[in-house]
């Protein structure tokens, strides 16, 4: 599925850097009804998880509170040169994933 | 969406005669403050929780329940030694009080994370910050909410 992923591409060694996600999905909430009464599935991502080279950095627990298309914005400190891995996982199975690189001076 | 007492009961009615949903739940749709209290007691255990320290920036006043943007932010230091280990996001009146969990580490530089989230109903937000001294942290904020998200039926 479709995600847009802001890392600054440059950053210097130990600066604060702000990386924001956007997923497309539709976090149905499993608490809404057709016009006939039926329950509609719930249908979310339940878990975000970005790791830096490899260590995790910052996780998330989601609810059907978060807004469909999950934006989620944090930061980290810029340490190395390397790669922001980004996954995504939901319900039915549903797994996303994208990655970023960086390059610190 | 019924919205009365009595269009809960003859929806409620209607589908235990049509027999398509046997078990009728009559399971409060909106989270009482029982159920935030609950919710926020099995983050925080029995630890008290304090009032400070924790922002949260969201509109006071919206429009479409359906997104909302939010963000936490925490006063902290983000050293080795004084860092936010978590943000936990609860609401009083969505059909579920869970929003968000949101786990840092010294090496987010900054406590600080934003969102966008559903608002069922005028309500309050609740945000706690638990940090690495295992303290936790909490502000509160009223959002009226004009179009309510979550219940809406499907077209």
């Amino acid at each position: 599925m479709a995600a847009l992923i802001n890392v600054p591409p440059k950053a210097r060694r130990g600066e604060i850097i702000e990386i924001r996600t956007l997923t497309s999905h539709i976090m149905e909430t499993g608490f809404r009804h057709t016009a006939d009464g039926a329950l509609v599935p719930r249908d979310i991502i339940t878990s975000f998880t970005c790791r830096y080279n490899g260590t995790e950095i910052f996780r998330a627990d989601l609810f059907p509170a978060i807004a469909a298309n999950p934006y989620l914005s944090f930061f980290t400190v810029a340490k190395q040169s390397g790669k922001f891995e980004f996954e995504w996982i939901g319900d039915n199975g549903y797994s996303s994933s994208a990655s970023a690189s960086i390059t610190v001076e | 969406m019924p919205t009365t007492r009595r269009q809960f009961l003859n929806l409620a009615g209607s589908v235990t005669f049509a027999g398509a949903i046997p078990m009728v739940t009559l399971r409060p749709l909106e989270a009482t403050p029982a159920m935030l209290t609950a919710a926020i007691r099995n983050v925080v255990g029995e630890a008290p929780v304090r009032t400070g320290k924790v922002k949260l920036d969201i509109p006071p006043l919206v429009e479409n329940g359906n997104t909302v943007p939010l963000t936490v932010s925490v006063a902290s230091p983000m050293t080795a030694g004084d860092y936010v280990k978590s943000i936990h996001v609860f609401n009083e009146k969505n059909p579920q009080p869970n929003i968000g969990n949101f786990y840092l580490g010294p090496s987010s530089g900054r406590a600080q994370i934003s969102t966008r989230i559903r608002l069922a109903d005028t309500q309050k937000v609740v945000a706690i910050a638990r940090l690495s001294d295992d303290t936790f942290w909490q502000v509160t904020a009223e959002i009226v909410v004009t179009l309510a998200a979550c219940t809406e039926e499907m077209n």
